[in-house]
């Protein structure tokens, strides 16, 4: 289905630590960013993509727009998703994920503000945050199409005009044109990944040194 | 769910399109084609009467096959953001060691090239090409003079630069500390510990029979033997790749394991194939490249001087020069972290449409090279189809062992699941061989970049591939390596250098070892009954 990207403005991540950054000898293990979108009204979220750098557990909070005067809250829509199976090792590390409305716990319609919780319980990795966020809206559905009145009501077939004798039949001549552009079309539209196995160029192999690209 | 619906379309029109390409999708078009013929297929019902039709006739079998064929091979699409870099290795300081560890390849053959005063390439004159044609069956006879040229790089260097390998995110403290890692890799990378190597290779435990054990001559034939015989012909008449895999999982008999391997790799010699082959004999005879003298002497430094394989020689050079000149190699590129050279032609560089690959199917062979095409002579004899054999096993596993990645079958987990696999269970083995200097990885990476290619005995060698192809993974080779240490501990510990451990007869003489041996007296998954 359709989606739209929202432009989104993601602040800067504020890790919560007890104590004084400066003077702890540890590393933060949970990191806060939040996450706006000053110029977009309350949105229905469609999908967050991004991509996980050394992230061992996700969660999201989202504060909704409210009809009634009452304040909007901050609700969980997302709890402890777990990126990397094995904090202590690389396997999901740096992986793209997706994240859909059906996977949430509420539901995502109006949404005005976004807060990722990201976690890191591993002392191993000297940092961690998540990169390339992308929050999509759902998009419109495809407008119907409305025919032209020629091609929904044809015209009844007109009586073809008597040719001359030594003409091959149109009828026939057309349809074996027609048979003849269905099959290049096919060929055309299944194009293939096979390769056609030459190295050189038009016979000539003759190269200069290897380039580092 | 909605998402793995869409994954599972995603999965089907990827293997579509591959297909669409292949000789067996023409074949199956002139099948369908030829079957309109037959009286059974009536034009109300045709869809489902061809799909009958195919399915008596074997063709859906054929077509299972290559779909099996293409969900081992390819990766799972990845996610749509993710750009193809990503799909080769996901973590960019592996991409970034691989890029430059290809650089320092290229600077070398350039060097080679410029001080050597021999082309990267060069188009032979006719007469050179009728005097190679006459002697392609006894290229082996040749004596060129090879004392210029040197091996790229042998596995040592490869080792060093996985030594260097490092995560920038990651605590590589100079202190040692809980985060240190004892071995030589410092990369954390996930490997599987014994508990889950139980789970994954089931069919190796000491309960169920394995050839190579249980096919000896103390081992009456009726307890295992016969049967397994028994059902590997029932399989390979069945022509089902999937369920070869699983038999072969126990071992092959010898009889019937050239086929099984090819049905498992999905290999049948059609007249095509064959054909391609020729057309690769030719264009060797018509350039020839600085790549091919590395052959040469790789083939005569390492397989000529092995007492199983000097007589395959001529073999040899018709499967390597051959492999050098194939682009259809190329494509495996997508899922191997490591990228071909390229070059432009002479007098435009620069200039995109004059872009080549060098050589054409982009693999820089090292030293040991040949030592993978070896062990295959003995199981076919016919050129071309020995020829595909080593090529869809290159682009299934072998290119893992010389590539950095993050794979778990790449070389890099195996060193590590070895290291972690000897640390775990033979710590004092491993401390002892630490003190002295003679970290065990230094000794074991020869054998698994080769996958024990020339340091086990060949009918010992087959029965270890069997389990390659059966599990589709090279995790084996890993846990092989520190079976043999497991199995010679008692005399490791007792060596004071590297140097020793190196020279250790034990370990020289893992040729006359039997796996056998090394199952019965201490179980390769001994470490399997140590859990249990």
């Amino acid at each position: 289905m359709s989606r739209i990207l929202v432009p989104c403005h993601v602040k800067g991540t504020v890790a919560l630590q007890v104590g004084d950054v400066r003077t702890s000898q540890g590393r933060p293990g949970v990191l806060v960013i939040d996450v706006t979108f000053p110029s977009v009204a309350p949105f229905e979220l469609q999908e967050i993509t991004f991509k996980n750098y050394y992230t061992a557990f996700l969660s999201i909070r989202v504060r909704q727009h409210t009809s009634a005067h009452t304040p909007a809250k901050w609700v969980t829509c997302l709890r402890d998703y777990c990126l990397m199976p094995d904090p202590h090792s690389e396997e999901g590390a740096q992986e793209y994920i997706s994240l859909f409305k059906h996977q949430m716990l509420c539901d995502m319609a109006r949404v005005l503000e976004l807060r990722l919780i990201l976690r890191q319980p591993s002392p191993l990795w000297l940092s961690f945050t998540v990169e390339e966020l992308q929050i999509y809206q759902q998009g419109p559905k495809s407008p119907s199409m409305t025919f032209p009145k020629w091609l929904s009501h044809p015209v009844p077939c007109e009586q073809p005009a008597l040719l001359c004798e030594g003409l091959p039949d149109p009828s026939r001549v057309s349809s074996e044109v027609q048979q003849m552009w269905a099959l290049t079309e096919m060929i055309r539209a299944s194009h293939t990944s096979a390769r056609i196995g030459r190295f050189d160029v038009d016979g000539c192999y003759d190269l200069n040194l290897l380039s580092y690209t | 769910m909605l998402q793995e619906e869409s994954d599972l379309s995603l999965i089907i029109a990827q293997i579509v399109q591959k297909l669409k390409g292949s000789n067996l999708y023409s074949q199956l078009e002139r099948q369908a084609w030829a079957s309109l013929q037959r009286p059974e297929i009536k034009l109300e019902s045709l869809k489902e009467d061809i799909k009958e039709f195919f399915k008596i006739s074997g063709w859906e079998k054929k077509l299972q096959n290559a779909v099996y064929s293409e969900l081992s091979v390819f990766p799972l699409p990845s996610h749509p953001a993710a750009p193809p870099e990503h799909l080769k290795e996901p973590l960019v300081y592996m991409r970034k060691a691989q890029g430059s560890w290809e650089k320092r390849i290229l600077k070398s053959l350039n060097s080679m090239c410029t001080e050597l005063s021999i082309p990267l390439a060069r188009k032979r004159p006719v007469g050179e090409q009728k005097e190679l044609l006459n002697k392609w069956n006894e290229m082996g006879t040749d004596e060129p003079d090879l004392s210029l040229f040197r091996p790229v790089y042998a596995p040592k260097d490869f080792l060093e630069v996985l030594i260097n390998l490092r995560n920038p995110n990651y605590e590589n403290g100079d202190s040692l500390s809980f985060r240190t890692h004892l071995g030589l890799i410092q990369v954390p990378l996930k490997v599987k510990d014994i508990p889950e190597l139980k789970e994954c290779f089931v069919e190796l435990g000491l309960n169920i029979g394995q050839l190579g054990i249980d096919d000896s001559t103390q081992v009456p034939p009726e307890l295992f033997e016969n049967e397994h015989v028994r059902i590997g012909q029932k399989v390979l008449a069945e022509q089902d790749s999937a369920a070869a895999q699983q038999y072969i999982r126990q071992g092959s008999p010898t009889a019937l394991r050239a086929e099984l391997w090819a049905l498992i790799l999905n290999i049948s010699s059609q007249p095509e194939d064959v054909l391609y082959y020729e057309q690769l004999k030719t264009n060797v005879i018509q350039h020839d490249l600085l790549v091919d003298s590395l052959i040469y002497k790789d083939v005569k430094l390492t397989a000529s001087n092995d007492d199983y394989y000097f007589v395959f020689e001529d073999y040899l050079y018709q499967v390597l020069l051959c492999f050098s000149r194939d682009t259809s190699v190329l494509s495996h590129f997508a899922y191997n972290s490591a990228s071909p050279p390229k070059s432009y032609i002479r007098g435009k560089l620069g200039l995109e449409e004059y872009a080549v690959f060098y050589p054409p199917n982009g693999v820089i062979p090292f030293h040991g090279f040949s030592m993978y095409v070896a062990p295959l002579c003995f199981l076919y004899h016919e050129p071309s189809k020995l020829y595909q054999i080593f090529r869809e096993m290159y682009v299934r596993f072998f290119f893992r062992l010389h590539s950095i990645s993050s794979h778990p079958s790449g070389i890099v987990s195996l060193c590590l699941l070895f290291e972690t696999l000897l640390q775990t269970y033979l710590p004092q083995l491993f401390y002892h061989l630490r003190e002295i200097g003679a970290q065990p990885l230094r000794i074991s990476f020869k054998w698994m970049v080769r996958a024990f290619s020339g340091y086990l005995a060949t009918d010992q060698l087959l029965l270890l591939w069997d389990r390659i192809l059966g599990y589709n993974s090279l995790e084996i080779l890993a846990v092989l390596a520190a079976a043999v240490f497991a199995f010679r501990a008692v005399n490791l510990m007792e060596v004071t250098s590297l140097a020793a451990a190196e020279k250790e007869n034990y370990l020289r003489e893992l040729k006359s070892m039997y796996l056998g041996d090394i199952v019965k007296i201490h179980g390769l998954f001994w470490l399997f009954k140590i859990v249990s």
